[in-house]
This record gives structure tokens, C-alpha cells and sequence, in this order.
């Protein structure tokens, strides 16, 4: 038996089918996890995400500690409620997890870390934060609950009263507010607008069957993973881990090199390797009927028809695939090594090994869907 | 109550058998493995004509989370396969002991044609039913 969120038995009172995530019984999905997708891209779902982790860090010197531990800079976090997706690196660049840092008001922040992640996470955290003599407390008290969809905010502002739903409702994009004891943030992993709310765990129940009376629909692991790869989001463990750097991941735009003089873990490593050619982490479609699995080899494909290509050495593999609902296709993520020959993004294409036998996948550039749009041409 | 019809047979491996009049063996998957795979999204069936041998990797069904093989029960050559899971594969989730389908083998001769092998490989309802129970333990 894994942990459990304090929403476990609403979800096997529901019906889902729960599986093991990093120690954690959560719901793959409550019958259909397509029909989940489809929701959360026209109307409105709900996740129970209260397995990530939620870290309070304060202290006269917070700013200056966070500025030195993450990728991303909280500098630019110019407003209180203002949040920021950032990496967390080692010394030598790799990357410990993928992170939104939140800023409560000046020197305390808020850091959402990912669930299989939280302990080496917070011991990591814990250990450089002492020099900063910053305060490092970890808010197991919290539940989060995840609202996505075009309808997500509107329907989540109906449990809330008139001047706390006015304020959430006028929050831009990737900031966030504290409400009668909740915080409401405008971010997401889907694509869609929506609010991820943390409200103490003893709210959660109530607060979930409230959103299921407003109409929103429950939705689990298998939606939130392809929600999350039509978006061109990555994932930690498959997409990103310790033995890569946000430069071959994908994340480039999130490290900060600007100002210079900022000295922050993993700087000399990225440093060293922005100056040598990086591998491209591009997005797939296929073109014929199947479906993209992590793993999968990818090849050139110029190659197959007598081409000049090397047909026997891959270019790299696929690190996240699955099949879309939206585009009815199967998409994926995949690292290609430096200078692998794939054209230019929407006209290039690779072979995918599929069970030893070759499909034709044309390069994109994710996302491959946003705010319910298709935005690869089929 | 049990999903699964009292007059096939049943694998170890999650396919049904059924005995058609004509002596062919229709071969589809249970209710219990298009729920355990969740929505299908693809169906690669094998190409009428093909022979197969007995237990024979011969077609794969595809859920958004996992690909999974299917095996001939009986060795023979394909008398027909399932096209419309093509363009339609949610069929072997709403209907996995009807209009989902999968392929029909003309059983080679010499094959345990339509009987329980001699082995007893295959399973009846109520055995499946009790195999199912053992494997949830």
C-alpha cells in the first residue's frame, strides 16, 4: 500500500482505478481517461496533484538563496502572487527537479516540487538554505487540487465568496492569491487556463465534491499525461532527470544567464556546455497509424530509401510519447543527438523504430496543442 | 456477475475463443483486458491468408497507456480479421465479445480444431472466472 491523499477515499468512492506513482495511490483514471482529456480541453477537470510537494521559504535572505538555487531567476518576480517555472540543478548541471516558485510577499516564497522528488528535493533544498540562514518548511498540511479546462476558473470561483472570486478571476496568467485560507494559482500542466488551488487537506473533500456538483469532471494520471505532452510540457524522470541539463531538454528558455554575475548551482557546468553543440529536443507526429512509446529509437530518414543517411545508428530516442486525442495521432518528445539531420521544424522527418518495424514521423516544435487548438497541421 | 459469455474459452494470456459453425476459431480479448489496457486507440490484426502457428504473436492492441500482444490460440491460416478496428478501435472496449472482434483462424488440420487443447491451455468461463480472482489476490 502507498501514501495517500487525504482525496483517497472520494477517488475509490468514485471508481478510479489507482495505481502506484512515486509511493503515492493516486488515480489513473475514474472509467475513460480519453473522455477526461476531452473534458479538461472543452469544459472543465479536476486533479488530485496533493502528492507534489509544497515548500515555504522564508527569511530575510530568501530572495538571495533562491537566486543561487535555482536556474530560473526570482528576480524577475517583480510583484507578490508572481510565479516562475524553474529547473534545480547540480554542480555539474543536472537537473534534481523541475519547479513553479511562487512569491507570497518579499523574502517568502513558495516552491511546488514534484511528488516522486520531494524528500531528495527537500534535502537538498534544506542543506544550501542554511548558509542563507533561510527557513525551509514543508506544507504536508496542504492539499492541492488542480482545476483545468476554458471553464475551470469560472466554475472553481463558484465555491468561493463574491470578493474572493472577483479577486481570483482578475489574477493574470502565472500569478497566484491568497483567499479565505486558500491559494489560488493561475498555472496549470495541461494547456488549458485554469487554477491550481492549495487549501488545507481538511477542506479537500469538500472543496472536491463541491467542484464535481459545479460540473467539473474528475480526471486522472492518463489525461493529465497526455494533457501535459499535447502541451509540449515536459516530465520529470522520462523527458529530464539528473543525467541531463535543461540545454538538452528543452529548457533553455528557462535558465537565466542574464544578470552574469549570478552564481547559481549548475551555472559554470551550463556555461561550458551552452558553448558546445547541444542535442535537440524536438516534438513528433506520426504519420502512420500506431503509437509513440518513451524509449522508441528514432533514425534518419533520409536513410530509408537508399538515401545517404546511416540507417543502423540512431539519432536518438523518443522520451515521453503517447497517443493524442485531439490530433487523433500519436505524439511525442524525443532528444536527437548534436546536428542529427532532421530539417526544419515541420518539414523534417525521422523513422521511429515501432516493434522493429520503421514509421515516418515529421518534426515538430511543441506545443502540439494549446487553449484546445491544434497547433501542428495534420 | 461475470462479463464473460459461458460458451467460449478462455486463455491464460487474456484472449477469447469461439467455436463458429464453420469449424473457424474466432479470437477476440476479454472484458478484463480491454479494461486492464483502458481506451484502445490502435489494432494491428494479421493480414488474411496469414498462417500462423499455434500461440503465435499475431496481433497487438494499443491503449494510450501500453501496447499489448495478441497470440493465436490455435495454429492455421487466417480466414478473416477485424478491418473496421482500424478506423474504429473503442469497438474491443464497448464490445470485446462482439463487434470487437479481432481475427478468425481456419485451424490447421490436425489442430485441436475448436476443442480444449490436449494440454487444457484453455479455460473455461468458470475457470477464467476463478483465474481472474487468483490473479487480483
Amino acid at each position: 500500500m502507498g501514501l495517500k491523499t487525504p482525496l483517497y477515499d472520494t477517488h475509490v468512492r468514485l471508481g478510479a482505478k489507482l495505481v502506484d506513482f512515486g509511493g503515492w495511490d493516486l488515480p489513473i483514471s475514474y472509467g475513460s481517461q480519453i473522455e477526461e482529456h476531452h473534458a479538461v480541453r472543452r469544459d472543465a477537470g479536476m486533479f488530485d496533484v496533493s502528492h507534489m510537494g509544497v515548500v515555504d521559504i522564508d527569511g530575510a535572505r530568501a530572495g538571495e538563496f533562491l537566486r543561487r538555487l535555482l536556474a530560473n531567476d526570482v528576480a524577475k518576480l517583480r510583484a507578490d502572487g508572481r510565479a516562475l517555472y524553474s529547473c534545480m540543478l547540480r554542480e555539474d548541471g543536472g537537473i534534481l527537479d523541475d519547479l513553479i516558485a511562487y512569491r507570497r510577499a518579499e523574502n517568502r516564497y513558495r516552491l511546488v516540487v514534484n511528488g516522486a522528488t520531494r524528500r531528495r528535493d527537500l534535502a537538498w533544498i534544506g542543506e544550501h538554505a542554511r548558509a542563507f540562514g533561510a527557513s525551509v518548511v514543508e506544507r504536508e498540511e496542504l492539499a492541492i487540487i488542480a482545476v483545468q479546462g476554458p471553464n475551470a476558473r469560472a466554475k472553481t470561483a463558484t465555491l468561493l465568496a463574491p470578493a474572493a472570486a472577483q479577486e481570483v478571476l482578475s489574477l493574470a496568467p502565472f500569478s497566484a492569491a491568497q483567499v479565505d485560507g486558500w491559494f489560488v494559482a493561475r498555472t496549470g500542466y495541461t494547456g488549458e487556463d485554469g487554477f491550481e488551488v492549495m487549501l488545507p487537506a481538511t477542506q479537500a473533500v469538500s472543496a472536491f465534491e463541491a467542484l464535481l456538483r459545479a460540473g467539473v469532471a474528475p480526471a486522472g494520471l492518463g489525461a493529465r499525461d497526455t494533457l501535459r505532452l499535447e502541451a509540449g510540457m515536459n516530465l520529470y524522470g522520462s523527458d529530464m532527470d539528473e543525467r541531463h541539463h535543461p540545454l538538452d531538454s528543452g529548457l533553455a528558455w528557462t535558465v537565466a544567464f542574464d544578470p552574469p554575475g549570478r552564481d547559481f548551482i549548475g551555472r559554470a557546468a551550463l556555461e561550458r556546455l551552452r558553448r558546445e553543440p547541444a542535442a535537440s529536443f524536438v516534438g513528433l507526429v506520426l504519420e502512420e497509424r500506431g503509437v509513440l512509446r518513451a524509449h522508441q529509437a528514432v533514425f534518419d530518414a533520409s536513410a530509408a530509401a537508399d538515401g545517404p543517411g546511416d540507417s543502423a545508428t540512431p539519432l536518438g530516442e523518443i522520451t515521453s510519447g503517447t497517443f493524442s486525442p485531439t490530433l487523433n495521432r500519436a505524439i511525442a518528445l524525443a532528444r536527437l543527438r548534436a546536428g542529427a539531420p532532421v530539417g526544419r521544424a515541420g518539414e523534417g522527418r525521422v523513422l521511429v523504430d515501432i516493434r522493429g518495424r520503421r514509421h515516418l514521423a515529421r518534426v515538430v516544435a511543441p506545443p502540439f496543442v494549446r487553449r484546445g487548438q491544434a497547433l501542428v497541421t495534420l | 456477475m461475470s462479463e464473460n459469455p459461458r460458451d467460449l474459452l478462455y486463455t491464460r494470456s487474456h484472449e477469447w475463443i469461439r467455436r463458429l459453425a464453420d469449424g473457424r476459431i474466432e479470437v477476440g480479448i476479454t472484458h478484463h483486458a480491454q479494461g486492464a489496457l483502458g481506451d484502445l486507440v490502435f489494432v494491428e490484426v494479421p493480414a488474411e491468408g496469414r498462417q500462423l502457428e499455434p500461440g503465435e504473436a499475431c496481433a497487438v492492441v494499443e491503449s494510450v497507456k501500453a501496447a499489448s500482444d495478441v497470440y493465436s490460440p490455435v495454429g492455421g491460416r487466417v480466414a478473416a480479421s477485424n478491418g473496421e478496428l482500424a478506423s474504429r478501435p473503442e469497438l474491443l472496449n464497448e464490445d470485446p465479445y462482439g463487434a470487437g472482434w479481432l481475427f478468425r483462424v481456419l485451424p490447421a488440420a490436425g489442430a485441436a480444431a475448436g476443442a480444449a487443447a490436449p494440454d487444457g491451455q484453455f479455460m473455461s468461463a468458470e475457470d477464467y472466472d476463478r483465474f481472474l480472482a487468483e490473479q487480483a489476490h
